[in-house]
This record gives C-alpha cells, structure tokens and sequence, in this order.
C-alpha cells in the first residue's frame, strides 16, 4: 500500500486536469448520457456528467487514462455533483451511492493499471467532492435574510453518504473542493470526520477553496486568510484554492495560505481566464510558465488543473515539476 | 518540503488563538485586549430582550452593529430567555447577522447555557466562532463529548471554572479546575490548547462581605498561574460583575473596570466581555479615586471598601458614550445618500430621501439621480473589489427602503387618465378622462345599446370571459376616446370597422389617437365587419395570438417584472439569485424559472407573465449557444422584451458578437449583480431614456463587433516552418485513393442549358439585386416579398426565352491527373501514371493563424497524397461558361434603354454558371473520376455542400491567390479549348464563367488561408520564380498587418 503522505514528502504530487472540458470533446447526445441503465428516465439529463461513470464508463476511464500518461499522480474521480442536493437538478438522488461508488472504482482501477507499470510513481484517487449549488450561509431571499435554502445537517447527511460511497468504491484520498461557502466546507469536514470514526480509519483531506471575484473574498464573503482559520480544525493532508482565476491571479491567495499555514498547499487553477467566448485558451506552455513561479517560490506541493485545463496542459505542468523537489 | 515555513508560530510549541468572522482575528502577545460585545445578550440587555421577544430584529441587529462600530472585536449573541424560543432566536439572529457583513466581519460568540442551542448556533457559522460555555458542572462524559463536538465543528470554546462540586471561588479551586479541564481537553479530546479559553469566573469585590474581598485578587492570580501552567490558553470574563456592587454610580464602576482590567491583562487575561463606553481610560482616572479602586480590587486595605463607598458619594456619575462617527450626516444631500447607500445604513435613509423628494420636481427623479447614483458607486466599488457581494446585497436593501417609502408618492404624482401597463392595481379600469367622463359616458352608453351586427356577434364570443378567459369589456372609455372592445390586462383594444369612436367635437386625425393610445400603453387591431360576420374563426384566432403578446412597454419604476433563468443545459444559478436578490430589493418582480429551462419554457413564460425584461443565466461554455438561441428564438416570435445576459463564461464580446446580432431589440451584458439593477432601471423606468439607452448600447456593441472583427493585429502567427508541421493530416496508409474512370483532359463544347436549371442556386440571384433573404422564403417576407416575387417572374420568363431561343451557350474543358504533393504545399499534376512528365504545379497558400491546439494549419496540398508516400494521388481543374451571348443580349437590352434586362441576363448567366460548376462537379464524382458511385441529393443538398471532395477556385477563400488561374489555363489549354480568356487582372472573360480545382480527398473540405505572413510571401515568391514585390500586391489582401 502506497502512501501519499510519504510520496509529498519525496515530491510535488501532481493533480489531474479538467473532467467537464474533456468530457465535452465527447459531445455526448442525451441518448449518450443515458445509456442503457436510464434509457427511460423521466427528465432529461443531458449534461449530468457524473453519471456518465455508469453509462460511458469507457469514456471517463480513457479521460483517466489520459492524464496518468500525462503525468498525474493523483486523478479525481467524476463525482463533483455526485451529493443528494446537486443531483435533485436532475431528480438522481436515488442513483448518488452508484455513481460515487462506480466512479471511484474505475478511476481506481486505470490508477493501478498505472501504478503496476510503474511501482515508483504510484498514482493516487482523489474523490471528488463539490460544493452543491446551495449554500448554508446565506439567503437567496432578500426579504428574508434569515432564511437558509439548504441546513448544516442536510449538507452533511449528503456529503456523508458521498463519502461513504467514495471510501466503498476505493478511493485513497477526498477532495473537498470548490469551497465557496465555507459552512458548506464545514459541513463536508463535519460528515468525514463522523466516517472516520465511525469506520475506525484516516483517510487524507485535502481541502481547496474558491475565490470567485476581484475583492479576493470567497463568495460567501470569507478573505483568505479567514477562510483558512475556519477550516483549520480538521487534519487535512493539504489546503488550497481551484478554479475561478486563472495561475496568475490565484498567486496572492496562495501565498496567503503558504505563509499563514504550515500545510502543504495544493493549487489547481483554471488554464487562465475564459476568453470572451467561455473558451480558455491559455496554453499548456502559458499555463507552466505561471506555474514555475509557484514552484519557485516554494508555494505548492499538489499541483493541477481545473476548467479549460487538458492533458496537454498537465503535461506540461507534469515536466515542469519534474525540475523540482 | 518547505521547512523553511513550517511551523513559523511553533518553534517553540507556542500557538495563537485564531479566530474568524469574514475577516481573521488572531490572538497573540502583541494583540490588545480582545474586547467581547455583551450587548447582544438577552440576559445582560433588557432592550435586546424586549427587541428579540418583540422580533424586532432589525434593531437588535442595529445594536450588533453599534458593537462592531465601537470596537468590539467579537460578539457574544445569548437568548437564554425563559420565554423566548432560544433556540430559534439564535438561529434566526446568527443568520440575519450573516446577511450583515459590517457584523459578520467579527467573530460570534456562541452563548448558551443550554448544549442545543450552541449547537444549533455552531450549525449556521461559516467562520471559527466561540463556545460560552462548557464546564465540568454536570461531569465529565458530558464536558468530553461537548468538547468533542466543538472541535468537529471547528470552534474555540470558553471554560467555565466550575466543576461536579460548584462554582470556583477562590485561588486553590481556580487553578484546579483550569488544570483538570485542560489535561482532560488537551490529552482525551486533543482539543488544541491555543483553542481554550478560560473564564475563571469575575465575582463582585466590595459588597461588604469579607469573603469577598479577595475576589478580584484571586481571579488575577489564578489568571497568571494558568498563563505559566497551561500553554498556549486565553483567559476571558465578564468584566462588569467585578463592580456590582456600585450599580448606579457609573464613575466608579468606570473606574473599577479599568483598574480591574489593567491589573487582570498585566496577569494574562486577554480577551473579555467588556462594555466599552463603560470604561474609563486608567491613566484618566483622578488620582484619589484611582487610589481608593486599587485598594478594593487589589485587597490592599482592610477598610478599602468603606473608603471607596464614602468617597463614591462625591463623585459626580457622568455618562460617557462612545459615539458611533456620524461626521457623514454633515456632508451635502447626495453624498449622504451614497454614503448610506455604500455603507448599508438605513438608518437615515427616509429622512434623507424625503429631502430629496421635497427639492425633486418630481418623486421618481429621487430614485433616478439621487439612488441611483448612489448604486452606481457601489457598482464601481463591487466592480473594482472594494465590496463584496453581501455587502452589496445590503445596499440593495437600503435602496429597496427607499424605493418603498417614494412609492406612494410617485403613484400619486401620476396623471390620472395614464394607465401605464405595468401598475396594475384593482382599479385598472379606470382609464378615462375624468374631465369628459360624463360625456363620454352617455356616448359609450348609446353606442353599447345599439351595436351593429358585427359588434354584437364578436361580443357574443367574448363576453363573460368566453375568449380563454380574458376579460374584455365594450364602448369603455379611454382618455378622451372610447374604444369598442379592450381587454385592459393585455391594454389590447379591438376594433370593428375602422375608426374609434370619439365625441364629434373631439376628432383628432387617426395617426394623433394611436400614438396617444400606444404611448398610453394600448395596443390596437381593426377588423372589418366583413371579416366579423364572415369570418369569425379566424378574428378570434388572431385576438387570441394579440392577447398572448406582451403589452407594449411603458412601465412605472419599481413595477417591473423580471423573468430570471438559467438556460437549458446548464445548472449553475448562484450568480443569478444574486442578480434575482438584488433586484428583487430594488422592487421588481422577479419570476425565477431556475436552472436547465429551455428556450421554450422561458418564452411562454415571457408571454404568460408579461414581463418587462428577460435575464439569462450560464456558467458553462456551451450556455453561450444556448443563450444565442434564445435571442433568436425572441426575434423569431417577434419579442420587444430586452434580453440581459449573465454568467462568468458570458462577456461583453461574446454578447455583442453572438448573441445581439441575432436579436433586434436590446440586449445587454450584465457583468455584475449591482449592475443589473441600472440597467433594468434605465430600461423600464421611462420610455425616452430607455430608447436612448439601448441606442447606446447597441451602438457600442457595434464598435465591440468591429473591434472583435479587426483585431488582427493582435493575432499570433506561426512561422511557416511550425504551420507545415501543423498540416492537416491524412493517414496515407490507409487513406481511400479512388482511381479516376478518365484521366486527360474534356471538352463539352454545348451542353443543353435546360439540363443545368435544376442546379440554379437563387439566392445570389436575389443578393445580386440587393434583395436580401434565404430563397424560398424570401418571396414570402414581409418586406421584400413583393419586390422578389416580381423580379422572380421575370426571371423566369427571361430564363424561359434563354432556353427556347437558345441564347447562351454553354461550354467546359476539365481535366482529370495523376498528382502528388511536393514540399508540403505544392502539388505536382503529371501528365500520366508514370508520373515522369510534370504537367503543372499548383502552389497553395498555407493557414499560419495561431489557433487552438490541435486544429490543423490547413492548405489545399495537405488533401493531396505526398510525393514520398509512394502513392499516386489524383486532382482535377476545370472552367465552366454559360458567359457566351451574355454580351450581346445585354447590349441588345440597353440599347432599348432596359437596364433592368441587361441586369437581368447577367445575374441569369451568372446563375446558370455556377449551376453549370455545380452540374459539372456532380459528374465528376459520380462518372469521370466516379469516386461516388451514386449520389441523390437534392440542390439544397448541393448549395450546402453535402457531397464528397470540393472545386475550391482561385481567388476564393482556400486559394486567395488568383495567378493560379494562370497554371490552369495553361494546363487545360482553357482558352484554346472553350474561349474563356483572362483579363490583366486575371478576371475571366465572359464573366459568367466558373474555373477551380477538384480534390477528390474525402477528408478535402473548404476552408479559408486567412491572414499570412511575410515569411510565406517570401517562400510563395520564391516557388513560383515571382519577385517578391510582385507576389505581394497579388497576396496583399492576405498579409497580416
């Protein structure tokens, strides 16, 4: 058994890239998304990436795939939305259990095929776990500011059973990540900590937030530095920020947590800025040379992409951190 | 790994008490006295007692806020209350204080005697908060499992000194109880000990009683003691009870809490619940009384007390506030406004407003200068990063107060004979003019009691909402007209036969009355009698399609309706609550389909609910399209609504480029919340500005698109060496190369033109004659229909006497030849398959646009297989003219003066040239290279492009370069064969006449070179034994700038 832990202290770990970006080369047509399993389901469903584990498993396997042989060390699995409260866009709650489990078991299975080729980079399964789209500490009422869309316990009863399930299907590491709420983070950590426990075992945290505009707040208002304070109580394996900016702008954030904190930091930035078109076109070769500064300056030890991010690009994320120790 | 930042605050094993609001609060030896608000504490505060039992929670929150703006830097919130529901009153209080990032910025204390409330309050805190209290007092599985449950949920917690025995009332059981919760957290929970706080309890000092008297010096020692023994704690406590004893002499006790204070934190106490404007400055304190106080708290005296009460009698109690900065309230009337608006404060708003609202000329000015400057500030603020979004969404609510309380006035500033669609209060039919109400009264009367047949048929059907249950009602009187039937909720008036009726002395011409009426708001359609009595169905049918559109947009302020969604695919809606949430506090009516709602959905709601202003919704890059869909599907149904559009992946650009162009009404990117409600002000408030502004607008966006259009200068090139590494590749190994039937060269010298008409593609017809719209339809629009149809009947009859007279020929030479690409962009035509007789060589232009990863740098050569690969490959070139006697006719034509003909002949022979071409390239595929075998399509089918290979031709986009033509007469003898000439500028002669290239390839497609550099013009030059200068005023239209 490998131990992730023991390979940061050896060197950067290297995360994986965008699942959504890739998956969209598919161009995956309702039908697609719901195979056979859910040929008859009653809503449309198109666009529910996460259950494209059950239904084009090939797909997201060869997406895994993908950025193993691009030199990722940890992959996430395609399980963002997989909670009880995202799904309901889609009326899936049933199915939350399935897709995490499954998901995490082929993301397992293409991360061994990897590790057995080559035991002295052993490649590590990150579940992914998202934010949901509600958030606990504020009110989409603006008559009623008291009023909460979503609780601390239906968060954590639905991050519990993600949990739950990406534990079942094998996966070594859980990302909370995407924080823009830190109640919801809060809530995440809350329902980990319970499955520890309960199932009498550690399993690495690594923990990333958001911050989504120019005031360099997370969206629910937190500065960076607050936002570390309140999610310090648990033992996380690492702490970070993803997506919303691109490397460049993201640097501040994380200096913040690297001279604040003394976890490691992680980061996974989007590949810039989506241009005007949604398109990010930031180059993987743009996108290292923003990522040499933080390996210069010592900022991060897991590193990766997010939105627009492609194997190219943690390639060339990948070859640059080979450089360093 | 980074050591050399590990562990900076632990070196040596020291830890700081770290907390979090929005903004962090961290403890060290440095920081000041943590002071903690007590004000907000239901036991401690009869005002904030009655406001909660009340549920005056604004008020209990104003008193939050007077904390946080005096300085505290924590807040205790307690509702221990036996008749409130503490519980919910927490829970309801913590979360309105969250809405209120002035208050939220500080940490929360959590204040209960009673675990489940805490524990509900844990529940709503994103920041690291504290826990008043947990104690030993009910043993200690209780004190772990609290404790336990603290630290899941990620907050300090204070300790109480009280254990199983009682409450710790001196120095021994102080430090006793201290040290025992400390080992049992700190080693059986592994709660982190910089996350304890303890409160050794503060007991009252001069009350007279001997045991009392150590009780302040016993607190300080113990304090110290637990700062030596036990690391890394905080010692916090209730400052006030120390001078209990002298309630109503606010002097002394000022003095009693500063003493206390300074003699406590010189011990270690750091953090405690202080009421800060009870406090006096230590060194202000006059000396006797200075000296008195420090013998009580310091026990230094056996009669401390006795002096300290005598000499309290002399001293004057004078009440000293800490006043919160109102300096802003000086300041002029609109930056008091913005301020207010910027800060959040309501405070003064509606004083403020009803100052602006007096000098105003009228009330709606108030919100359109004085607000709405205000809000444009705080736009500019949230835009640049100096707010952020709660903040916002606070202004919103100052805004909505004032909106609210200028509502009434602005509704009675109205005229009253104004309808004005969007305020529809119970009295909506109340639209007449009150002057010749009665007047008109009698007249509508009369004419209801004699209608004419139509009249009464039609209000058979719709009376008694029989028309799918719309009210309509007769002869009803608007301003000074009556109209014959209306339905005031759609403000659509049906009339038979003509004219409105009017009183006689009235009349006004016809165009005067429907301006006033549209500008009213009212919409009108006619119908004949006729039409009433003969044709009743489909009268109804078109009532019932006007009732579904939208009344015309004149809104009131603050009455606007807003349909708010994310488009179909896509699931992201936090933005837009936002955008929802801020407009909704600034008065409209916000209609929320939610997320993934199609284009459908949105549009029949838009109609359902006549809205007044449409906002789209998307994060994921392929809600773009989905957004440009919408708009095409409002223009498609012909919507007047504005259309806003939103989302992190939306841009300014993209709206102006993609979606604006495809709707004719406005559309308006809105980059942030606090925006949205300026622009929707500015669109429904008054029907002028909004005109104005979408001109505005959709000029700008004008600018943006050509901006967007001409940005070649910032455009990246490849170097030629990288584009021809980037080709288009074909696997040549398994690549289909079909083998032609025929291979030489063709001469059809008179092809029967009849045969080429089913290929005519009409639409160049029609653009030729700037007639613009796709063929068919375009005989059918609205505008240009009738011109079409005309100019396509004498088409027709001109093409027909073409055809029976036989007055164009129509010849074409091809050619079909073994080739192979050489050096990557040329390709070599040989005269047979041995391939040792080069015939021709094309040179083709090379795409150098850096583009995406991963899409091909594209040229005609990379359709053709490489020399090296071994293989033989094939390609085609051809001219085609039905150019011949075009000259003549036309001449004949303009001889007689008829322009209009001489056109005609040649757009037709244009027309039969390129369906020439197009005849030809089928025959081509299916016979003399027949690498189709069979192939049905339809010219539909053809004019898109839906068969195999392409006829690229020089001078057109994938082969910009027109000297090309050269090398296909030469090798097609073209001039020889069939007559076709080429002009000095390489034009062709006849002009209806069509030369190209064929490729075969299945992979081939149409593409455009684009911008090319000089580099390429250079090797181009170079291969094709051009000077340079020469290459370049050919290829100028190509060369990037």
């Amino acid at each position: 058994m490998y131990n992730i832990k023991e390979e940061m202290q050896k060197r950067i770990l290297v995360l994986d890239g965008a699942m959504g970006t890739m998956i969209q080369q598919y161009r995956f047509s309702e039908e697609d998304y719901r195979g056979e399993q859910f040929k008859d389901f009653h809503v449309s469903v198109k666009g529910n990436n996460d259950m494209l584990s059950i239904t084009q498993p090939q797909a997201i396997k060869e997406i895994h795939r993908k950025y193993l042989e691009a030199g990722a060390d940890i992959i996430e699995t395609n399980t963002f939305s997989s909670t009880t409260i995202a799904m309901a866009d889609y009326e899936m709650e049933n199915y939350v259990y399935d897709i995490n489990y499954q998901s995490a078991k082929i993301a397992k299975e293409v991360a061994n095929e990897f590790t057995a080729k080559n035991p002295n980079k052993p490649r590590f399964v990150a579940g992914s776990i998202g934010p949901t789209n509600k958030t606990a500490s504020m009110s989409p009422k603006v008559n009623d500011p008291g009023f909460r869309a979503v609780t601390f316990n239906d968060l954590k009863l639905a991050y519990k059973q993600q949990t739950e399930a990406l534990l079942d299907g094998g996966v070594d590491v859980l990302l909370v990540e995407t924080v823009f709420d830190t109640l919801n983070a809060k809530a995440a950590l809350f329902a980990i900590e319970e499955v520890k426990e309960e199932r009498n075992i550690d399993v690495p945290i690594m923990l990333s937030g958001t911050i989504t505009d120019a005031s360099g707040r997370t969206l629910s208002g937190q500065t960076a530095e607050a936002f570390l304070i309140s999610v310090s109580h648990i033992p996380l394996l690492s702490i970070g920020f993803n997506c919303a900016l691109g490397a460049n702008q993201l640097t501040p954030h994380l200096e913040v947590l690297a001279r604040k904190s003394d976890l490691p930091v992680s980061a996974h930035p989007n590949a810039g800025l989506p241009n005007a078109f949604g398109e990010y076109d930031e180059t993987p070769a743009q996108m290292a040379d923003q990522i040499k500064t933080y390996l210069d300056k010592h900022l991060v030890r897991i590193i990766g992409g997010c939105c627009g991010t492609t194997p190219a690009h943690i390639k060339a994320i990948a070859d640059l951190v080979s450089n360093y120790s | 790994m980074q050591e050399d930042k590990l562990h900076i605050e632990n070196k040596s094993g020291v830890r700081y008490l770290k907390l979090s609001g929005l903004e962090p609060l961290i403890i060290t030896p440095e920081s000041n006295f943590i002071n903690v608000g007590e004000r907000t504490n239901v036991a401690g505060s009869r005002k904030f007692l009655r406001l909660i039992k009340d549920e005056k929670f604004d008020e209990a929150l104003a008193i939050a806020r007077h904390q946080v703006e005096g300085g505290a830097q924590i807040i205790d919130v307690n509702m221990d209350d036996g008749l409130i529901d503490g519980k919910e009153a927490m829970v309801q209080f913590l979360n309105l204080i969250a809405s209120e990032p002035d208050i939220s910025r500080v940490p929360v204390m959590i204040d209960s005697s009673k675990w489940e409330i805490i524990e509900a309050g844990l529940q709503v805190v994103q920041g690291k908060c504290v826990v008043n209290s947990i104690s030993l007092k009910e043993g200690e599985a209780t004190f772990i499992k609290q404790a336990k449950l603290i630290k899941r949920y990620g907050a300090a917690v204070i300790v109480m000194a009280f254990d199983e025995v009682g409450q710790a009332d001196n120095f021994e059981r102080r430090i006793e109880i201290a040290k025992r919760s400390y080992d049992i957290l700190v080693n059986e929970v592994k709660f982190p000990s910089e996350d304890i706080i303890f409160d050794l309890n503060i007991f009252p000092v001069a009350t007279g009683m001997d045991e009392h008297k150590r009780n302040a010096l016993d607190f300080i020692e113990a304090t110290r003691w637990v700062r030596e023994n036990l690391p890394n704690v905080s010692i916090s406590g209730g400052v006030s009870n120390v001078s209990f004893s002298f309630r109503g002499n606010d002097s002394v006790r000022e003095a009693m809490h500063s003493v206390f204070l300074y003699h406590a934190i010189k011990a270690g106490m750091n953090m405690g619940i202080v009421n800060p404007t009870m406090l006096e400055v230590y060194d202000e304190i006059p000396k006797e009384l200075l000296e008195r106080v420090e013998d009580v708290i310091l026990n230094r005296r056996d009669d401390a007390t006795e002096r300290l009460l005598t000499f309290a009698e002399s001293v004057i109690s004078s009440v000293k506030e800490h006043k919160v900065d109102l300096s802003w309230r000086e300041k002029p009337l609109q930056e008091r406004i913005t301020h207010a608006l910027v800060k959040g404060v309501d405070e003064f708003i509606l004083e403020d407003v009803e100052e602006a609202r007096k000098q105003a000329t009228k009330p709606i000015e108030v919100i359109e200068q004085h607000l709405m400057t205000g809000m444009n500030v705080v736009g500019d603020l949230f835009g640049s990063g100096k707010m952020f979004l709660p903040q916002v969404v606070k202004s919103a609510r100052v805004m909505k107060r004032a909106v609210a309380y200028l509502q009434p006035f602005i509704e009675a500033a109205k005229s009253p004979l104004t309808p004005k669609g969007g305020i529809k209060t119970t009295q909506h039919w109340e639209t007449a003019d009150p002057l010749n109400y009665r007047l008109l009264k009698e007249f509508a009367l009369k004419m209801r009691n004699k209608p004419t047949d139509a009249e009464r048929l039609l209000w058979n059907v719709l009376s008694g909402k029989k028309l799918d249950g719309h009210k309509i009602r007769r002869q009803h009187i608007i301003g000074n007209y009556i109209a014959d039937f209306i339905c005031l909720k759609s403000n659509l008036i049906i009339e038979i036969d003509g004219l409105i009726h009017q009183l006689p002395e009235n009349k006004i011409s016809d165009e005067e009355r429907t301006q006033w009426l549209e500008k009213e708001g009212f919409r009108v359609i006619r119908f004949t009698n006729n039409e009433v009595l003969s044709n009743l169905d489909e009268v109804l049918d078109k009532i019932i399609k006007a009732l579904a559109i939208p009344p015309l947009g004149v809104r009131g302020p603050g009455a606007g309706k807003i349909l708010l969604a994310t488009v179909k695919g896509d699931v992201h809606d936090i933005g837009k609550n936002i955008v929802g949430v801020v407009l909704n506090c600034n008065n409209y009516e916000i209609i929320d389909l939610g997320v993934m709602v199609s284009a459908e959905k949105i549009i029949e709601t838009a109609k359902k609910e006549n809205v007044d202003v449409i906002g789209l919704s998307g994060l994921i890059t392929p809600s773009l399209d989905e957004m440009a869909y919408v708009a095409e599907e409002m223009e498609r149904q012909n919507f007047k609504v504005p259309l806003l559009i939103g989302g992190a992946t939306t841009s300014k650009a993209h709206t102006a480029v993609k979606i604006d162009t495809q709707y004719s009404n406005a559309v308006i990117y809105v980059n942030d919340a606090s925006r949205a409600v300026t622009v929707v002000g500015n669109l429904i408030n008054d029907n002028n500005t909004a005109v104005d502004y979408v001109k505005s607008i959709k000029d700008d966006y004008v600018i943006v698109r050509e901006g967007f259009y001409n940005r070649s200068d910032r455009k990246e090139y490849l170097s030629l060496a990288d584009a021809r590494e980037n080709k288009f590749k074909i696997d040549w190994n398994t690549a289909n190369i079909a083998v032609p039937n025929f291979t030489g060269i063709k001469v059809i010298a008179d092809l029967d033109l009849n045969k080429l008409v089913e290929y005519i593609d009409w639409g160049p017809f029609f653009r030729t004659w700037e007639l613009h719209g796709k063929y068919p339809d375009i005989l059918t629009d609205k505008v240009v229909g009738e011109s079409a149809t005309h100019l396509f009947q004498d088409a027709k009859k001109l093409l027909q006497k073409v055809l029976d007279e036989k007055l164009l020929t129509a010849k074409a030479v091809f050619g079909i030849f073994p080739a192979n690409s050489v050096n990557e962009d040329d390709i070599e035509v040989y005269a047979n398959e041995s391939k040792t007789e080069i015939k021709a060589k094309f040179l083709t232009l090379r795409q150098q646009l850096k583009k995406k990863e991963g899409t091909p740098s594209m040229a005609l050569a990379d359709f053709i297989a490489p020399k090296e690969t071994d293989k033989t490959d094939y390609m085609g070139a051809f001219c085609v003219s039905t150019g011949f006697g075009t000259a003549e006719l036309a001449g004949e034509f303009e001889k007689d003066h008829d322009d209009y003909n001489s056109i005609m002949i040649k757009a037709l022979a244009d027309r039969l040239a390129e369906a020439f071409a197009e005849y030809l390239h089928k025959k081509v595929r299916t016979d003399y290279w027949g690498y189709v075998a069979a192939e049905i399509l339809t010219n539909e089918e053809l004019i898109k492009e839906s068969y195999k290979g392409i006829r690229p031709a020089p001078g057109y986009p994938a082969c910009p370069d027109h000297t090309e033509k050269l090398t296909i007469w030469e090798l097609l003898k073209v001039k020889e064969n069939i007559g076709v000439e080429l002009t000095e500028s390489l034009a062709m002669w006849p002009a209806a006449s069509v030369s190209g290239y064929y490729f075969g390839n299945e992979n081939a497609k149409y593409f455009g070179v684009g911008k090319i550099t000089e580099e390429q013009v250079k090797d181009f030059a170079l291969r094709k034994n051009m000077d340079f200068e020469t290459a370049k005023k050919w290829l100028r239209p190509n060369l990037a700038d």
